[in-house]
């Protein structure tokens, strides 16, 4: 009640001069997996339905906003997967020198292609997709200060997100399943912990610097072992306390961008190091075409190696992304992680080109090769697919 | 009518009495046009882009832009995609220097990230359209090498033939030949040579108006491609000047928040 007079009053004042409008899509996925699948109650295929509707409304010409967008999908098998989420219920508001942001909201950091270490403001969406882009709305006070020399954003995150992970029928599972509802915390005050983050960035001429540090609830779980309420084994997420230092950095030269991000964590009492550095080279206007061809190759780092609990630990990811340059923006971004020691491979392709107007047309692959028994992801091995979806946009 | 005389005199005669080059008879009236355009601090405006493919269809984007005028420096723009849907909200913040590559940033509103834009990548096409990222940034004078070629009169107007060569040395281009009107000193038509010079896309401009008594905008470009028969029209709605903008309207918050 409280929250709807405010809207409602928020309304009354700046009706004269506010522009607002819907947007957003929804979309009919379908995944065919190339093996029969590894764990009772899998389906060799699966289909899915999402919508992200998006309200937003401004005033005081723009320097006074509020964005609604929530998101709900619905999945054929796995009912972990079905699942809805706001992954934004922003105020915003311009004072030129400083910004705030108050709500729910979507922040990223960082600027390789393979992984995202620097990035920790929002927790991932595990479930809606392997590549960890996909993030949950977080909480969230920002306070933004620009000035000549940088700028400089503070952020007060009260309530934690739990870490989406596919359920028992899901494919692209662990071994055994994870428990989406039994976690377990360090801290005392749970998911109830204030978290807090700061980063700083700047562009000086052709480098781009960011330097960050979070301390809260770390994003990325470590495992207990414990039983689901039939008995079954689970893997129980337990979040603990983690101080990050980050840094990010690139460097544009002609056709060459370098990119470079670390990050130092501290988790009761351990503390480790990873860093993913590489480059993007793009080649513009291949074989004389309107093509452009993005070359990506980065380096990826964990002190902790095998014992990490990222897919990353010394692997290369070499990448190519063609850019049609077309009406439809049609584009292909094929890529390849490889442990050069194990030789475990993670092949992945993803096209997308707009058909319509209003309709879109993404295409996606994965590969999973010669995974071994002491992997982490040694559970996926069977789970080679490719998935089609189709979107609306409205 | 004597006075008139001796002022055209003292300022034509030069001219002619020194024997200027071709080179800097060319800079001298660009920077004239440059200086006649000086002053008009910001602009923003709506545009439609309608592409047209040799079959006769077409398909439309709308953007909106921002731009702000700096002294000693190429401006500031922020472009920012309404339509299609798919890219509403997708946004290119550009900062052009005269003298060494522009600095651009993507920020991609699905996955809130800003990227940075290779600074060679600027002969592609705008958005699957017949204008290249070089063609729609800010035409800073030492971007060109210049050389007067003629007076000519297109469409009934009187004009400058000049021919510029991009001093870029990754432009997609080898030479530009331009119809500068002499009353508003402002292009009337762009002829483009591709790498290989050979004969590649035409630009008018059409419909100039003149804003705050000074500056003239044309409301529509047309780009024609003669190797491939498609071209681009761009038409520049809700042109406004005065808009109080300053440099922070022009960083990479301000591409996140843009709509």
């Amino acid at each position: 009640m409280i929250a709807r007079f405010t809207l409602l009053s928020l309304c009354f004042f700046c009706t004269p001069l506010m522009a607002s409008e819907w947007s957003g899509n929804v979309s009919i996925e379908a995944q065919w997996f190339n093996h029969a699948p590894l764990f009772a109650g899998q389906s060799r295929n699966n289909l899915s339905l999402s919508a992200s509707p998006e309200y937003f409304t401004s005033w005081e010409n723009e320097k006074k906003s509020l964005t609604i967008e929530p998101f709900i999908r619905l999945d054929k098998n796995d009912s972990e997967r079905s699942h809805f989420d706001i992954r934004e219920l922003m105020f915003y508001s311009n004072h030129d020198s400083w910004e705030i942001n108050a709500g729910i909201g979507k922040v990223f950091w960082g600027v390789t292609e393979s992984q995202h270490l620097v990035d920790i403001v929002n927790q991932t969406d595990l479930i809606e997709s392997l590549d960890a882009e996909e993030k949950l709305g977080q909480p969230m006070i920002n306070v933004s200060f620009i000035r000549d020399w940088g700028n400089t954003d503070v952020f007060i995150l009260p309530g934690f997100r739990t870490r989406t992970f596919p359920g028992k029928k899901g494919r692209l599972r662990t071994d055994p399943y994870i428990s989406n509802n039994q976690e377990v915390y360090a801290s005392s005050k749970e998911e109830k912990h204030i978290d807090y983050a700061a980063r700083y960035n700047h562009t000086l001429d052709n480098w781009d610097i960011g330097l960050s540090y979070f301390y809260g609830t770390n994003r990325e779980p470590e495992f207990v072992t414990g039983t689901d309420g039939k008995g079954n084994p689970v893997l129980v997420p337990f979040y603990k306390l983690l101080h990050q230092g980050g840094l990010d950095l690139q460097w544009v030269n002609e056709d060459w961008l370098w990119k470079l991000e670390a990050v130092h964590k501290r988790i009761s009492g351990d503390s480790y190091n990873a860093y993913t550095f590489g480059f993007e080279y793009t080649l513009v206007g291949i074989a004389e075409t309107d093509m452009d061809l993005g070359l990506i190759s980065e380096y990826l780092y964990d002190t902790r190696g095998e014992l990490a609990s990222t897919l990353f630990q010394r692997d290369i990811m070499l990448g190519a992304r063609l850019v049609f340059n077309d009406t439809q923006s049609s584009e292909i971004l094929a890529g390849l992680i490889l442990d050069p020691d194990s030789h475990e491979k993670l092949y992945s392709l993803e096209a997308s080109t707009r058909l319509t107007d209003n309709w879109k047309l993404n295409v996606e692959a994965r590969i999973f090769s010669g995974l071994l028994p002491s992997s982490n992801f040694y559970s996926l091995r069977d789970d080679d697919f490719l998935q089609v979806e189709l979107l609306y946009y409205f | 009518m004597r006075s008139l005389i001796i002022a055209s005199i003292i300022f034509t005669a030069p001219q002619f009495c020194l024997a200027i080059s071709p080179e800097e008879r060319g800079l001298e009236i660009v920077k004239e046009a440059d200086k006649r355009d000086m002053g008009w601090k910001d602009q923003k405006s709506d545009t439609r882009m309608v592409l047209h493919n040799r079959h006769g269809q077409s398909s439309e984007r709308k953007m909106h832009n921002r731009s702000l005028e700096m002294q000693g420096d190429g401006d500031k723009s922020l472009i920012t995609f309404k339509h299609p849907k798919d890219v509403k909200g997708t946004s290119f913040l550009t900062f052009t220097h005269s003298t060494k590559a522009d600095d651009q940033w993507i920020y991609l509103p699905a996955i809130a990230r800003t990227k940075r834009i290779s600074s060679n990548n600027k002969s592609g096409p705008f958005m699957g359209s017949e204008f290249a990222y070089e063609d729609l940034s800010s035409q800073e004078v030492d971007k060109y090498t210049y050389k007067y070629i003629k007076d000519e009169k297109l469409d009934g107007r009187d004009t400058f033939v000049i021919e510029r060569f991009p001093a870029y040395k990754h432009s997609g281009y080898t030479k530009q030949i331009v119809h500068i009107d002499k009353e508003m000193y402002q292009p009337l038509k762009v002829v483009f040579f591709d790498r290989k010079n050979a004969l590649y896309k035409t630009l008018y401009f059409r419909d100039y108006h003149q804003h705050l008594n000074q500056y003239w905008r044309a409301n529509k470009m047309i780009m024609e491609n003669h190797q491939t028969g498609k071209s681009t029209d761009l038409i520049w709605i809700n042109i406004k000047f005065g808009n109080n903008f300053s440099e922070n309207d022009f960083t990479k918050n301000s591409l996140k928040r843009s709509r």
